[in-house]
């Protein structure tokens, strides 16, 4: 009898802590995979998501994307080639390690040395020449040459403890067993491609989370994440899918959270050849002896045929900013007042005309069915537009693994593609416009193959600029003159959406990233920035 | 299987490149030049193929390119989830297909049967993902009674963790393994029905009609011993590729299996995964049909002496 | 089982035997009214596919003639070009009518030829294999097993990033991963069925092999091969569905009923119905028309069931 009565009280005992726990609990499902918890092994926003939970970085950026002060209290160039770094004092490892400048050398060092690694963040150390620890709190940097991105790259790069991780393996990571960071979170159990179980790290040196444990799932299909929101299952998701925007607008039982982001959708064109492009032929079907594309005035005609306000209102269902440029307004480099290119049909026939096209011609817009919310939609709706200035537009969506290997070919004519910015316009003109050259490293994901020796020689200048302001302005005009030759044709910048139930309020962020602490009950003061 | 590993090896480097997909936008070409040494992607082929080999003899069928852990040990994690889901799918399709088609067989003029009919002609029409999608949105959705996606808590059990053993995991295998097994539903009943009928015209049975044995008799002995044969080859059959096919069902569930895995690793293209997973699929298949075979010649004397002659 | 004895005798009067069979075949088959019904459907399916071009009020893989601005329209609107979309249209402004019926047109050549192929295919080598035994039996059911062992949605999806998209290829590609299960089907009945005694009287006839394969052996074993074809015909249409939905299968400018259901399914949850209920409907009636008859055909074909 009486151990009856003591199990009941035990039951009951537990049944309030599990309701209490529940209320403490935040589930939340994210669309793309965690693929790891090392943070140095695969430069992927969900995994860097999940590490900014676990680890932190010398200097953070905050939901705009700028540069805010992290595990680095400040900062500074003492000399053209030399950073110095403050770093935060009482800091502790999740177990209990101190955190002091050997660690951050220690880290610099690991980086380039991960096994295995696929996308590794070697980049973002290799201007380093020279790592020179001061005192415990300070640490210096050397570069080669004057580098003034250097602490926008460090932004990548998440800490690790010397003690703790010296010779730590991926899988050690992995199994939760190291994954250990001076993070709001540390990880209870980490089950690869479903589930990271995390509690609050109450000793964070930042603000501190409201949520004391935390479920971030992983449902990549979409329908399926949409679905788990809408039945309660979670309280938060990314990545809604535009379709289900129109309803959750008007259900009150959920709330969407949107701000608009860092990716441009854009389409790219082969400038790389002079003679026929091999997706372009006439109306008859034989290929044409030079290459259309490479005359401006067919290039603005392309762009001046696409209606990018409604394109984004139909196809996007408004998530999204239509754009002449590469970043969105507010954002650092953005080119104050650049127009965005009025849907014009007539004058892009006209401009075909007398480009010597009065007929026009054919053309294959290539493009991903699976990478890019509506990616296969948007090319089809570009292909309509164009078909009706007279340019007959066969469309061909495939998966992003056999898309993307041909454009890295320079196999296709015109394709569609999408990338996420730094807010530095360095960014986007590096790797997107420059030259493709290896021993600069410049233009790796220029598939157009737009070549401008004039731009990469300001380019090159502007790299060693340690005034920021007239570094700006430097960039700004080579954007311009990037947009004024068409080297692309811009589409639009997506907006990146969070829906919530009622009573949680998520901070959006323009770099895509999910995380917990940017989650707060509605009712939480916090809640109101 | 040699032969296998030889085709999904070529097929998946004809497929695209894997460092095109894995590698950070941001990168530049040096960069790119590593990623594809640390994969061993820079070798020719036959040599990534010869060294596979290699490696696989001695056990180890490579590294995840994605996770960086042994794709061996990757897809055994995963294996229990499909398995469960797996088999709960067949034994619903044996429990709700086998008393249908018995009875659809016995009495096939009825409205009864009719209406069995027609719901196993549904059964195999609708797409898969659709019908998951439709399960989501009517009981998850709509009537809240079931949880919507994923695997809910599970329980230890001879060291690794299952479902089926908790309330709420039971729950949350509901859904999907109802989505799966429609299909397999269908199929039993079909199979069941048809050869209900085929029997019950056979001598054997008139003859023991006519001998006086009681009907339930007839039925239970005679007629369903023989209509198992056809319906075991078939449910075996499908075991197998129910396990490689719960691809559609597991991601609509975001049910945290091998199919899942296998086809998140195709669309990154993860060699080593897909051929790690296709040995074991093929290994699992042998075994299955293994089984069937000896089911087969327990359940039909006239395999068993054909076998002996 | 007097029946099956008069197959195997040795043939009187050939020209009467050859009429026969298929009037009785005729005068059963239309003897059931559900069987007729699914003909009947299935032939105004299949009018309207082959007719597709002067029966649906839009080309809807003519790019020029959609246009977005009259995208995710309600059933019954009235669309900028002054069409009447009585089923709605989808995403890219396609009028989901002309959308269906040429979806029908594709998912037809899709789901009956790979299944006629697949068939041929595999029942001639599953009926090989059973009878002649030894090496050439195990030689094609490891062919079998190896090809039943490789998951049909990767198979596919390999075979396709070989191929291309397109119709033609998704037909080669859904031939390859199906064709198994004609031969294991026809293999397991023609095993039981070649030691029944009217094969071995034809044997001691000494007939031709190539006869008794195909005019002794391949009738009796019918009827488990209509019953799988039926069936993969479905599912046929339904695994091309799934690749479209996968994103390979067919492009997505000339969409199949699969792509068409596939497309609506991420507008499901938000009340956009249309977009993927109608394309539904027209499989649905499309499979269950098919396999009605299939199932008929079953019983009519089969020479155990006649008394």
């Amino acid at each position: 009898m009486r151990s009856t009565i003591a199990a009941l009280a035990l039951a009951g005992l537990l049944g309030t802590a599990s309701t209490q726990a529940s209320a403490q609990t935040l589930n939340m499902a994210v669309g793309a995979p965690v693929t790891s918890l090392d943070p140095h092994f695969h430069q992927l926003s969900p995994n860097n998501a999940a590490a900014s939970m676990i680890f932190s970085r010398l200097v953070e950026t905050d939901d705009r994307a700028r540069s805010i002060p992290g595990l680095a209290e400040s900062w500074r160039a003492v000399e053209p080639t030399v950073w110095e770094f403050k770093l935060r004092p009482g800091v502790r490892f999740h177990n209990g390690r101190e955190f002091t400048a050997e660690d951050v050398a220690f880290t610099l060092a690991r980086v380039p040395n991960v096994p295995n690694s696929p996308a590794s963040f070697t980049l973002f150390v290799r201007p380093i020449s020279r790592v020179e620890i001061v005192d415990p709190l300070t640490i210096r940097l050397h570069t080669r040459t004057p580098y003034p991105l250097l602490p926008m790259d460090l932004t990548n790069i998440f800490i690790l403890d010397r003690e703790t991780h010296e010779g730590a393996t991926t899988e050690r990571f992995n199994s939760g067993e190291l994954a250990v960071g001076t993070g709001p979170f540390r990880v209870v159990r980490h089950a690869n491609g479903d589930r990271i179980e995390l509690e609050r790290n109450d000793q964070y040196f930042g603000e501190r989370p409201a949520f004391a444990r935390v479920n971030y799932r992983m449902i990549t299909n979409d329908a399926a994440r949409t679905a788990a929101l809408m039945a309660g299952d979670v309280d938060v998701i990314d990545q809604v899918p535009t379709a289900d925007l129109s309803r959750m607008r008007r259900d009150n039982r959920l709330s969407l959270y949107e701000t608009t982001g860092l990716r441009l959708i854009f389409l790219s064109l082969d400038h790389s050849r002079e003679d026929a492009s091999p997706f372009i032929t006439d109306n008859d079907g034989r290929p044409i002896a030079r290459n259309p594309l490479k005359d401006l005035r067919v290039r603005q005609a392309l762009s001046m045929a696409i209606d990018r306000p409604n394109m984004v209102e139909r196809v996007m269902e408004g998530a999204a900013t239509p754009t002449g440029q590469f970043l969105a307004e507010g954002v650092t480099s953005h080119i104050p007042g650049y127009p965005v290119p009025r849907f014009d049909p007539d004058g892009a026939r006209r401009l075909l005309a007398e480009a010597g096209f009065p007929n026009g011609f054919r053309i294959t817009l290539h493009g991903p069915n699976d990478r890019y919310p509506n990616d296969a939609r948007i090319i089809q709706a570009v292909g309509q537009m164009w078909t009706r200035v007279g340019i007959r537009t066969a469309v061909d969506a495939q998966t992003w693994a056999t898309f993307i290997g041909r454009a890295n070919r320079a196999e296709l004519s015109a394709f569609l593609l999408g990338w996420g910015m730094n807010p530095d316009g360095s960014h986007p003109l590096r790797n997107l416009i420059a030259c493709p050259n290896r021993e600069t490293g410049l233009g790796a994901s220029n598939r157009g193959r737009y070549c401008n020796p004039e731009l990469d020689r300001g380019l090159m200048e502007s790299s060693e600029m340690l005034d920021e302001a007239a570094r700006q302005e430097r960039l700004i005009a080579l954007e311009r003159m990037a947009l004024d030759d068409v080297a692309l044709i811009p589409l639009h910048i997506q907006t990146n959406i969070w829906g919530a139930r009622r009573g949680f309020v998520v901070t959006p962020r323009a770099d895509e990233l999910t995380r917990a602490q940017d989650v707060r009950p509605a009712s939480s003061p916090a809640a109101a920035r | 299987m040699l032969a296998m590993s030889v085709i999904v090896f070529v097929g998946v480097y004809a497929i695209g490149d894997p460092v095109e997909i894995l590698i950070s936008p941001d990168a530049d070409q040096i960069e790119r030049e590593r990623a594809i040494q640390a994969l061993g992607l820079d070798l020719p082929l036959w040599q990534q193929y010869g060294t596979f080999l290699i490696r696989a003899l001695q056990g180890d069928l490579g590294r995840s390119f994605v996770f960086n852990e042994p794709a061996l040990q990757l897809i055994l994690q995963k294996m229990p989830a499909t398995l469960e889901l797996a088999v709960g799918a067949t034994f619903m399709a044996v429990l709700i297909g086998l008393p249908l088609g018995l009875y659809a067989g016995l009495k096939p003029d009825s409205a009864g049967s009719k209406a069995i009919m027609a719901g196993s002609i549904l059964g195999f029409s609708l797409p898969t993902f659709w019908v998951g999608l439709m399960l989501i949105m009517v009981f998850a959705v709509q009537l809240g009674w079931l949880p919507s996606t994923g695997r809910g808590e599970t329980a230890q059990f001879l060291g690794l963790q299952w479902s089926f053993l908790t309330r709420d995991g039971l729950a949350h295998l509901m859904m999907p393994a109802i989505n799966l097994s429609l299909f397999k539903i269908s199929l039993v009943i079909r199979l069941t029905r048809s050869g209900v009928r085929e029997t019950m015209l056979m001598d054997y049975v008139k003859f023991a009609r006519a001998k006086g044995l009681s009907p339930a008799r007839v039925t239970y002995v005679h007629v369903f011993k023989n209509i198992l044969i056809p319906v075991v080859t078939v449910v075996g059959l499908e075991l197998g590729s129910t396990i490689a096919f719960s691809v559609v069902t597991e991601s609509v569930f975001a049910w945290p299996g091998m199919g899942k895995l296998i086809i998140d690793s195709i669309n990154v293209l993860d060699r080593p995964v897909i051929v790690a997973y296709l040995m074991i699929i093929v290994m699992m298949f042998i075994v299955i049909n293994l089984v069937v075979d000896l089911l087969y010649s327990t359940l039909d004397p006239r395999v068993r002496l054909e076998g002996k002659s | 089982m007097s029946d099956i004895t008069a197959n195997a005798a040795p043939p009187a009067a050939p020209a009467a035997r050859e009429e026969t069979p298929f009037r009785r075949f005729v005068s059963e088959f239309f003897a059931s009214k559900i069987a007729t019904g699914g003909l009947i459907v299935f032939t105004i399916i299949a009018l309207l596919a082959i007719f597709a071009p002067w029966i649906a009020p839009q080309n809807p893989y003519d790019l020029a003639q959609l246009d977005i601005m009259d995208g995710r329209l309600e059933p019954g609107a009235v669309g900028g070009s002054g069409i009447v979309h009585w089923l709605g249209t989808d995403d890219q402004g396609r009028d989901m009518l002309s959308g269906i019926i040429y979806g029908l047109r594709i998912s037809l050549t899709v789901g009956i030829g790979s299944a006629f192929i697949a068939s041929l295919v595999g029942a001639s080598l599953g009926l090989l294999a059973a009878y002649a035994g030894g090496r050439t039996d195990s030689v094609i059911m490891r062919l079998v097993d190896l090809q039943l062992s490789f998951p049909t949605i990767l198979a596919a999806l390999m075979i396709l990033a070989f191929l291309g998209k397109g119709v033609g290829n998704v037909v080669i590609a859904l031939v390859i991963v199906e064709w198994a299960y004609y031969a294991r089907t026809v293999r397991g009945s023609a095993l039981v069925e070649r030691r029944r005694e009217y094969i071995e009287a034809a044997q001691c006839l000494a007939l031709p092999t190539r006869r008794i394969l195909f005019r002794h052996l391949l009738p009796n074993c019918l009827p488990p091969l209509i019953v799988v074809g039926t069936i993969q015909v479905a599912r046929a249409i339904a695994l091309e569905a799934t690749l479209s939905f996968l994103g390979l299968g067919v492009p997505i400018t000339e969409p199949s009923l699969g792509l068409l259901i596939a497309n609506g399914y991420e507008y499901m949850l938000s009340g956009k119905y249309w977009i993927s209920f109608y394309p539904g409907i027209a499989l649905l009636v499309t499979i269950v028309s098919i396999n009605l008859m299939g199932d008929h055909l079953r019983d009519v074909l089969n020479p155990r069931l006649k008394k």
